[in-house]
């Protein structure tokens, strides 16, 4: 299941265990601003992105990935790629 | 008020709980004096130096300090210019050619700093469209070339042959690629398995870049690092290094067989727009470097510090970073912030000075305090650190709160 409903689902379920703080995810939720992750986390959680869904997200994309959102839209270009 | 420095804040107010309690400023100490490669003063206390990378002891050694003094008076305090404008003297000539000699490859280029070496030599290697696949606990100026360049960067698991081998295979098989990978991690003092990595790396067709700033001197027949160690040397096209920790001053390099390894003194900005190493620091370095080819007797003296030490510490309750002494880096994992600065404070003020290192330099969110070997450490001297941490952790009461 590639649609980007499914993606962002589970993209939902990579972070929930990296939100001890238990922020509300939405679409608009930042990563370092809202979700309080350092560069190492976010590093870490697109490891599992990538290896979840067999693609490659290189870390010079990262700069223009605020948002759970966006993160969802990379990702399902990639897969569909 | 709100300001550019705003986003410090947290920064400046962590800080500032932690020097609140009277304890020292890790990160503010002062040598008063340098004594010997191994004691130096520290506010009036003589203090053994145990987190220096002075690996060799090579800071004082009479023939190098010879060389900076005889190339201070006869070529002056600096260059005042670029490598390739007026900055390039005889004495940075003899200095590649040492290191030639000493790693047996064909082309050497000095960098003013090891830093400026990896910021030089990844940003121009992997350029749009190319690839860097480099170990997520990767040296903050290999990142910081990554994002100095165009490349695609990807990070591999840390010295996992598997995770490197699932991410070269999801690259594009035509696409160019440099895997970058390093000795000696310095935080954890491990050692990387380059025979696997290397391996794999080759199999899928990409350069292979490895940075010996913390195995050169100690590692292998030639004391080349770990590269050399591991039988890979064929298949590494670039070593990278520093002359700041075996060598014992200031500088860094590339050293590789490339033919048109020469082409890079005129594109690599880290390079060629700054100014070259002062006369005395490239003498010094050229010194220690064609020493360091003869020096079987100062590698063994330090594996046996190394192997005191860490054994000492076991042997006394310390959790270290690695089970076995992999590199002349002993780390001492510690539970916390605030019990590593009371611990490196108890040190300090017993006379020891070891790095205390935090995230995010540190991987993985651990908490250090470090402690780096040099060949010219006695045996009396580390009998002394070895009581000094015992006593430390006491002060501290470290494991008493480990056991709890």
């Amino acid at each position: 299941m590639t649609d980007r409903a499914t993606i962002y689902a589970r993209i939902i379920d990579l972070i929930e265990p990296l939100n001890p703080k238990g922020v509300a995810l939405t679409e608009a939720t930042t990563f370092a601003g809202d979700l309080e992750m350092d560069s190492l986390t976010v590093m870490d959680l697109v490891a599992s992105m990538e290896d979840e869904w067999d693609i490659v997200m290189p870390l010079n994309m990262l700069p223009d990935l605020e948002t759970i959102g966006q993160v969802a839209d990379a990702v399902t270009k990639l897969v569909v790629k | 008020m709100s300001d550019l420095f705003s986003k410090f804040d947290a920064l400046i107010a962590e800080r500032a709980g932690v020097l609140s309690t009277g304890i020292r400023d890790p990160f503010a100490i002062v040598m008063e004096e340098v004594l010997s490669p191994t004691v130096a003063m520290i506010q009036g206390r003589e203090t053994i130096l145990l987190g220096t990378y002075n690996y060799m002891g090579m800071t004082f050694d009479p023939d190098v300090i010879a060389a900076g003094q005889d190339a201070l008076a006869r070529f002056g305090a600096g260059t005042t210019g670029s490598r390739v404008l007026n900055g390039t003297y005889q004495g940075h000539k003899e200095c590649e050619d040492a290191l030639i000699a000493f790693y047996g490859m064909e082309h050497a280029m000095v960098f003013s700093t090891g830093y400026q070496a990896n910021l030089g030599m990844v940003s121009t290697l992997a350029g749009k469209g190319d690839y860097i696949i480099l170990d997520a606990d990767s040296h903050a100026s290999i990142y910081d070339g990554c994002y100095l360049g165009n490349a695609d960067i990807v990070r591999f698991k840390h010295n996992s042959a598997e995770d490197l081998e699932k991410r070269l295979r999801r690259l594009p098989a035509e696409a160019h690629k440099l895997v970058i990978l390093e000795g000696v991690y310095s935080m954890l003092g491990d050692v990387a398995p380059l025979k696997e990595l290397v391996a794999i790396a080759k199999a899928h067709g990409c350069m292979v870049l490895v940075d010996e700033a913390h195995g050169m001197g100690f590692f292998g027949e030639h004391g080349r690092g770990v590269y050399e160690a591991a039988g890979v040397a064929d298949d590494v096209d670039f070593v990278v290094g520093t002359f700041s920790k075996s060598v014992g001053t200031v500088g860094g390099f590339c050293v590789s067989n490339h033919p048109k390894f020469e082409i890079l003194r005129l594109v690599c900005r880290p390079y060629t727009f700054t100014a070259s190493l002062p006369p005395a620091v490239v003498a010094c370095a050229a010194t220690s470097i064609r020493k360091l080819m003869h020096a079987g007797d100062k590698r063994e003296r330090l594996w046996a510090m190394t192997r005191t030490l860490h054994g000492g510490l076991k042997a006394r309750g310390f959790r270290l970073a690695t089970e076995t002494p992999e590199s002349a880096i002993v780390s001492v994992l510690m539970p916390d912030q605030e019990t590593t600065v009371r611990m490196w404070a108890a040190m300090i003020e017993l006379g020891v000075y070891v790095n205390m290192s935090r995230p995010p330099a540190t991987p993985a969110g651990v908490f250090l305090l470090r402690c780096s070997l040099c060949a010219e450490h006695s045996a009396e001297q580390l009998a002394t650190v070895l009581d000094r941490f015992a006593m430390a952790a006491e002060h501290v009461g470290l494991f008493r709160q480990a056991a709890e």
